[in-house]
């Protein structure tokens, strides 16, 4: 059995990501954030999301990535966690790709840093690699900094 | 078997109001044996649920009833009279039944506890009354009452059911979301409206706004409960308690009916029980004390609640021993919650507010001293939670009073709109006493510096001033050092415990209902805010901690005097203490720290008022030459690193310098060019490392971060080393 899985994918700096759709909520255009003072610096801020608040991470910053250029426009993709929606600000959003579980590989030893640990692995499409997020570490900051001390 | 029978359902929900009331009668009828109407009311209440047992089977529960109403019988008929110990029996018997209830919710079957003994020592009871009966009683009679009673309990149940429904919380709770949601919505259409003619559109509007808040109200008020329902249990509370102390305590109650959320009343109960408590046991005296003290044998507690500004008032207060602060200061000296130094400039008041310290009420002997604080933190930390404050005021000998002040609700609250930076933040008007606007050259003048804590002259006093912007490290906007560019200065005087602070933000706008809804949990860390909101035009907005901003700022007392005691003290006594520090960031981006006590000013200069003399910068300063040392130029070899004076001068975007201006003795001042002021810490310094470069202290952590601890004085000397030798009015030459 090939088992096959489908990923939202989108694009951070030309990396190809993807995370598991179950995990999705939904995708948005640009939205108005308010900043909020003092939070982590890869808090981006809050969005109002039909009346219910989300925070918004900067995925660029959250892989220690460049920053987004000022005139490009970040797009969410609003996650379901534990806590209530949060938001990864991504450069692109991609199809939703279905992948074999054949083609899945583990990051390589050479990856390392604390993205390593917030990465599950790749699949080998026909153009390109597809890095398969681990959610629940990216939106998970307390980790993040503990895994950085 | 999951679901409980509807009927049981009903019947449990019943029986817990009734054993309630039955609390509540019963310590009534103990403080006036003859009430007929209470007793008649306790026997009915038994009767029904006796006979709901028997119906439903319950076999235990009804027994137990059964017991309770032979005994009540007897009391009914005048056979017996109620003293304490049919009194404890009979609560006994309430708390019995309780547990079976409990225990039918939870497993559907009454439980294999035994209640015989309790049974039995209800009927020895009741041979008293027949050792001492009268012939005249009729077997008979005692039968009457319970047809009586069963009559008057089934006129009693259409009544109640006639007018109320039972509705489920979850449900309130549910509709309560969505009428903020529509709160919102209805925000969002008025500011719309503003900007619309049409007469139509606007009718439409103004009469949602109307219906919106109506509904809103009405909702609110199906969720609020009188806080008499908590109150109520406060008499068997403090009648079980004195009994078992052998203490006399009469309790008050006014304003009963005072209503507030049920949210806020679950939340408060504990926290109002606690302080019921302890004024019975550490507060009311025993009656032979009281007399000797030439009270009144019987001590009383008085609980009051009233409505006053949109808020709910709470007094607790008993005339018992009170709070002696002598006692608390050798008490938190003992557990080096304060120095000597601190004890000796601490007022009473100030040394009463120490009960809510947390450190002040693990210790037990601590408590004996004191006469309260166990806890008292924890009742502190509840109320402020449900944005709540707490005051208490004590007259030892005489009694103890706690002021509680808490909003009617918790979901939606009036709140202060203001803009620090480029962003909105909603201030709940709980804290809020008034607001100060300095326009002019009162603008100029009304903010003066103390050392180097702005404050501003309110009727006489001073109010310490916390600048919103520096408290979010938001670079723009007002601070104490740009003053004289201000045009305007808005302060909200905020009030938190006995504290009053000035909070200094750019603009305020208006009061406005806000929905608090909760943030993310990742960013309650942060501490300085309560929540957020979504505005009119459907932007967020974060809502203020009032107490966490006064923390922080050091407003609250406790801190503030701290620091100012270690000022006094000088930094070198203090090294392994903790210490006032500035933290700024040096010309590389290093962090750097030098003692608060030789800080006399921050400063922000623009570029154009330097001025050179010799090979130096320097910038007339109140009526001085104050000679400035970049930083960047005495750390760094390289000229191109940002903040010596080269990359400064070359540096057209950046219009201003920050100084801080340091004093000596002497009378001698220099200004220090930072790259960026960072914070204002307290710390105890104990991880240190040696000396980086000449000029520092030593290296410490501070923030979790590394940071170099400057020696100004040799500084100084190491770039200029005859500048403490030249007068100190120096028109120096560094």
């Amino acid at each position: 059995m090939h088992e096959q899985r489908q990923y939202c994918t989108f694009f951070v700096e030309g990396f190809l990501f993807g995370v598991e759709v179950e995990q999705v909520q939904e995708v948005l255009r640009f939205q108005e954030m308010t900043r909020v003072p003092l939070a982590p610096s890869v808090v981006r801020g809050l969005i109002n999301l039909r009346g219910q608040i989300v925070t918004a991470l900067d995925l660029r910053h959250r892989l220690d990535l460049a920053e987004r250029p000022v005139d490009e426009l970040p797009m969410n993709v609003v996650l379901r966690t534990e806590d209530g929606a949060v938001s990864l600000l991504v450069d692109e959003i991609g199809d939703i790709l279905e992948v074999v579980e054949d083609d899945f590989e583990p990051p390589p030893d050479t990856l390392t840093g604390p993205v390593r640990a917030l990465v599950r692995g790749a699949c080998k499409l026909d153009d390109q690699l597809l890095i398969i997020l681990d959610a629940d570490k990216v939106v998970n900051l307390d980790a993040a900094s503990s895994h950085a001390a | 078997m999951s679901r409980l029978d509807d009927t049981v359902k009903e019947f449990l929900t019943e029986s817990y109001e009734n054993l309630d009331q039955l609390d509540r009668d019963l310590v009534a009828l103990e403080k006036d044996p003859t009430a007929r109407a209470t007793l008649d009311n306790i026997f009915r209440t038994v009767h029904t649920i006796k006979g709901s047992c028997g119906f439903l089977d319950f076999s235990k529960l009804e027994a137990l009833a059964h017991a309770g109403e032979n005994l009540l019988g007897l009391l009914r008929e005048g056979q017996l009279l109620l003293d304490v110990d049919i009194t404890s029996a009979l609560l006994a018997m309430v708390d019995g039944m309780r547990q079976i209830l409990a225990h039918i919710e939870a497993t559907q079957t009454e439980g294999d506890a035994d209640y015989t003994d309790l049974i039995e020592s209800l009927a020895r009871l009741q041979e008293r009354a027949e050792a001492s009966a009268t012939p005249a009683s009729n077997p008979a009679m005692a039968d009457s009452p319970t047809t009586s009673g069963a009559t008057t309990s089934e006129l009693r149940l259409p009544n109640v059911s006639d007018s109320n429904i039972r509705v489920d919380i979850a449900l309130l709770d549910k509709l309560m979301n969505q009428v903020g949601e529509l709160v919102l919505a209805r925000n969002q259409i008025l500011q719309f409206a503003t900007t619309q003619e049409d007469t139509a559109f606007l009718a439409a509007s103004q009469r949602l706004n109307l219906i919106t808040s109506e509904l809103q109200e009405g909702i609110m008020k199906t969720r609020m409960q009188p806080i008499g329902t908590i109150w109520s249990k406060f008499r068997r509370v403090v009648r079980d308690l004195a009994t078992t102390q052998g203490k006399q305590v009469r309790i008050t109650m006014e304003g009963q009916e005072t209503e507030l959320d049920k949210g806020i009343i679950e939340a408060i109960k504990d926290p109002l029980t606690h302080l019921v408590r302890n004024a019975v046991d550490h507060g009311i005296e025993p009656p032979e004390v009281r007399r000797a003290g030439g009270k009144p044998t019987e001590g009383h507690l008085y609980l009051r609640a009233f409505h006053e500004g949109g808020q709910v008032n709470i007094v607790l207060s008993d005339d018992g021993v009170g709070i002696d602060p002598e006692g608390i200061k050798q008490a938190a000296l003992k557990r080096s919650l304060i120095t000597q130094e601190d004890a000796g400039r601490m007022t009473d008041q100030q040394l009463t507010h120490l009960i809510f310290r947390p450190g002040f009420s693990t210790a037990a002997q601590v408590t004996k001293v004191s006469g309260r604080g166990v806890g008292m933190d924890v009742v502190k930390n509840n109320i402020e939670k449900v944005g709540g404050i707490i005051d208490v005021q004590s007259e030892p000998g005489r009694g103890t009073t706690f002021k509680i002040k808490i909003p009617l609700t918790l979901a939606i609250i009036p709140a202060l709109i203001v803009t620090s930076g480029a962003n909105d933040y909603a201030i709940p008007q709980v804290s809020l006493v008034e607001l100060v606007r300095l326009e002019g050259a009162q603008a100029r003048t009304g903010v003066e510096m103390m050392h180097n804590a702005p404050v501003h002259r309110l009727r006489g006093n001073l109010l310490p001033l916390v600048y919103l912007n520096r408290e979010l490290h938001l670079e723009a906007g007002a601070s104490p050092s740009n003053g004289q560019a201000e045009a305007v200065v808005n302060i909200m005087v905020l009030q938190v415990s006995d504290h009053q602070f000035g909070l200094v933000v750019d603009k305020i706008k208006d009061t406005q209902e806000i929905v608090v809804k909760p943030l993310w949990k990742q960013l309650k860390g942060i501490a300085l805010f309560s929540g957020a909101t979504i505005m009119g035009d459907g932007k967020v907005a974060l809502i203020l901690d009032v107490p966490a901003i006064a923390q922080r700022a050091r407003v609250i007392s406790e801190l503030q005097e701290q620091a100012l005691i270690e000022e006094d003290s000088g930094p070198e006594e203090h090294e392994d203490d903790r210490q006032a520090l500035l933290l700024f960031r040096g010309a590389g981006g290093e962090r750097m720290a030098i003692s608060l006590a030789t800080v006399a000013r921050l400063e922000e200069l623009s570029r154009s008022v330097i001025e050179r003399t010799g090979d130096r910068d320097v910038v007339q300063y109140r009526g001085q030459i104050l000679p400035l040392i970049y930083l960047a130029e005495v750390f760094s070899e390289r000229r191109d690193v940002p903040g010596t004076p080269e990359a400064i001068r070359s540096d057209a975007e950046n219009e201003s310098l920050h100084v801080i201006v340091v004093s000596f003795d002497q009378g001698h001042s220099v200004g220090l060019v930072v790259d960026r002021i960072l914070d204002i810490v307290e710390e105890r310094l104990t991880v240190k490392g040696t000396a980086s470069r000449e000029g520092v202290l030593y290296t410490t952590v501070i923030q979790e971060q590394v940071t170099e601890l400057l020696d100004v004085g040799r500084l100084i000397r190491r770039i200029a080393p005859t500048f403490f030798e030249q007068p100190a009015a120096a028109t120096a030459e560094v």
